[in-house]
């Protein structure tokens, strides 16, 4: 699904490098997790991944099912099936929520050459989905993100994420913020989406959010490379002994 | 006499040189034009040193000759307020048009050609026709106005007595390249009464119109305006409001092209919880140059009033945006609002913004802001990252910065065919 290698990512205004030959595989239907001290260089990966300026990619390659991404627009990576759910959601004021998702959901499908849904069907979607993720009909009429609190902006990325049904979903920092609570209806949101054709890339600090998305595979991440790479296991031994022990060994 | 004066007289005369003067009508319309051709004969016209002009370079404004104008095609979108009810009348190119305009016939309203009102006595046109005109030159004169009252034979006087149901909408059409237009309108709402004036297309090459608008206690008005598209048109208007007790005054203009407009905007709240909102929206694309000047009265208590004007600027155009608050000693619990702002979608472009609050009464709120910047670039990048196309993610958050002043049009249909008119412009722009 996602194919990453070699990727060397600088930032494009400064000769800061903070991408230093990370290599990662995401296969079909699976959940990566990535761990990593603060950083790393982890919400890097996923901006340079959905499209963000101000990064310069200077080696390497990242494909989402043979296609390069990085030759991409962010709009074109998105219709081909990327989705980031952000770590700080963006705030469009004077944007309706509603009116955003439908023009997205329908610019992809135009994109790959599907017709646009219709005002009811999408209203049919959009409700359903909401009520899933406790969100009410006065949040989806509310401009994108605006007054919302940090618990309402991630479960606003879910509903996203479950309106437009992208196939490789990252997931940057989706827990941080969030009550225990809010965590299950978003960890609920990712788990319904769990699918065969459908990976997922967590990004995350805390082994709790795993507890509730299962990972196939846990990455640590350090210093703008995967230095680490094992099974759930691995996100336990960093809650109980933080990262020190795993850096120290890779070193 | 200053240099600057003489000069200023000196434009006045060779304007009124060019201009062939009414003539005839009954006595209060000779008296009002002889009041206001001796104003103009003392405070002349403006220039460019003009501390009220600094902004904006009336000289084509006031030149004996007007530049002209091409008329544009607009055929390819469906005309403005498509589909809304209306009584309505055409003006050709500043000339009041009988055979296209519908019987003036409406329940609750009385309509008269200002040319016929002013060979009558129409006591409530009477006491208004170059009255308002005349107190909104203190304390900034707006000779371009007292001219427009001096040599104005067309236009329409409006009295409503109840509430019109449906609105009056006068339709300027631009067929001449050359002309030269004056048009004036008098409109009294009386005592809880109500009317929605709209306004619509670019009226000539080159345009001067007054609207005064009394609305006594209690009386409701709405204006909606757009201005028309064709390219090379110029335009000064100048709307001068007095609102009674417990009124209300909502005024909205949508300007899109033109190589210049000026819309002053005068309102005097002269009667206890008054509401008086103006606003705009303004799209503006290379050599054009756009200008809101509004000046606020307070004279009464507990009044509110709101000005929020957005402008949408590239390729060099020019938005300036003058506004004043000014309240009265007495005029005690004002709630004033004042925002501006600009979009400017390059660097070419500019907004030249002057807001004012001048405060003689200790227990009020103002605000006022302005503001002029670019595109979101966070907010860009997470509408594309959901798929929306760089060029519809621009006009989402275009359409978004433009929100709240649509939002001011009260009447649903009518802000909903500017919305739609925006976008559509918008979207074809990009082409
Ligand atoms: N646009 C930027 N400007 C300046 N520094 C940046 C920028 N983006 C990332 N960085 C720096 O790069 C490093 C990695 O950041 P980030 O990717 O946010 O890490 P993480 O998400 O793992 O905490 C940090 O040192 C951060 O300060
Ligand atoms: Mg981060």
């Amino acid at each position: 699904m996602l194919e990453i290698k070699n990727l060397h990512v600088k930032l494009e205004e400064e000769e800061k490098v903070i991408l230093k030959g990370l290599d990662l595989t995401v296969e079909a239907g699976k959940v990566h997790a990535i761990m990593g001290p603060n950083g790393s260089g982890k919400s890097t990966l996923s901006y340079v991944l959905s499209g963000r300026d101000g990064y310069e990619v200077t080696d390497g390659s990242a494909e989402l099912d043979g296609e390069d991404l990085l030759e991409l627009e962010p709009e074109e990576r998105a219709a081909a099936g990327l989705f980031l759910a952000f770590q700080y959601p963006v705030e469009i004021p004077g944007v309706g929520n509603m009116t955003f998702l439908r023009t997205a959901l329908n610019a992809q499908r135009k994109a790959r050459g599907e017709e646009e849904i219709s005002a009811a069907d999408f209203l049919k979607l959009i409700r359903a989905k909401a009520k899933d993720l406790q969100i009410d009909a006065e949040m989806l009429k509310r401009p994108v993100n605006v007054g919302f609190s940090g618990g309402e902006k991630k479960r606003n990325e879910i509903l996203q994420m479950a309106m437009l049904e992208p196939k490789m979903c990252i997931l940057d920092e989706t827990d941080s913020g969030l009550d225990v609570d809010a965590m299950k209806l978003v960890a609920q949101g990712v788990n319904a989406l769990r699918d065969a054709g459908r990976s997922f890339l967590v990004i995350t600090h805390y082994q709790r959010l795993l507890d509730h998305i299962k990972p196939d595979v846990v990455h640590i991440m350090a210093d703008g490379r995967i230095v680490k790479t094992g099974g759930p296991e691995l996100a336990l031994e960093v809650e109980q002994n933080g990262y020190a022990d795993i850096l120290a060994e890779v070193a | 006499m200053s240099a600057l004066l003489q000069a200023k007289r000196d434009a006045a005369e060779s304007r009124l040189a060019g201009l062939r003067l009414p003539e005839g009508g009954s006595a209060w319309a000779k008296a009002a034009r002889e009041d206001a051709l001796s104003r103009l004969r003392l405070s002349g016209l403006p220039g460019r040193r003009d501390e009220y002009w600094k902004y904006t370079d009336p000289t084509t404004l006031v030149t004996a000759d007007a530049p002209g104008a091409a008329v544009f095609d607009g055929s390819d979108e469906s005309p403005v307020f498509d589909g809304i009810d209306w009584v309505e009348l055409v003006f050709v190119d500043g000339v009041f048009d009988a055979d296209a305009s519908d019987d003036p016939a409406l329940a609750g309203v009385e309509i008269e050609r200002l040319s016929t009102a002013m060979q009558a006595d129409i006591h409530w046109a009477r006491d208004l026709y170059g009255v308002l005109e005349a107190r909104g030159q203190v304390p900034v004169e707006r000779p371009l106005a007292t001219l427009n009252t001096a040599c104005a034979t067309d236009g329409v006087v409006i009295r409503a007595t109840g509430k019109a149901a449906k609105p009056v909408n006068l339709i300027y059409l631009h067929q001449d390249d050359a002309s030269d237009a004056i048009l004036h309108h008098v409109i009294k709402v009386e005592s809880g009464a109500e009317l929605t004036v709209l306004e619509k297309g670019p009226a000539a090459a080159r345009f001067n119109k007054v609207m005064e608008v009394d609305v006594a206690d209690g009386g409701t008005f709405h204006h909606v305006r757009t201005q028309g598209r064709d390219h090379e048109r110029r335009a000064v208007t100048h709307v001068f409001a007095r609102l009674g007790t417990e009124s209300v005054f909502k005024s909205f203009t949508l300007t899109a092209n033109g190589v210049l407009t000026r819309n002053e905007v005068v309102i005097e709240l002269t009667g206890d919880d008054a509401v008086a909102h103006v606003a705009g929206a303004a799209l503006g694309d290379g050599d054009f140059h756009h200008d809101d000047t509004v000046f606020i009265t307070h004279d009464a208590e507990r009044c509110e009033s709101r000005q929020v004007f957005k402008k949408v600027l590239r390729n060099g155009a020019t938005g300036v945006f003058q506004g004043k608050i000014l309240v009265k000693p007495g005029a005690q619990k004002t709630d004033g609002y004042q925002i501006s702002q600009s979009l400017l979608l390059d660097d070419d472009s500019q907004f030249l913004a002057k807001p004012e609050l001048e405060i003689y009464a200790d227990d009020v709120v103002c605000s006022h802001g302005s503001t002029s910047g670019a595109i979101d670039e966070e907010g860009l990048y997470y509408l594309r990252s959901r798929g929306i196309p760089e060029g519809p993610a621009t006009d989402l958050l275009t359409l978004a910065f433009l929100a709240e002043a649509i939002d001011e049009i009260e009447d649903e249909a009518l802000a909903e065919d500017i919305r739609g008119r925006l976008e559509s412009w918008l979207s074809r722009r990009r082409g």
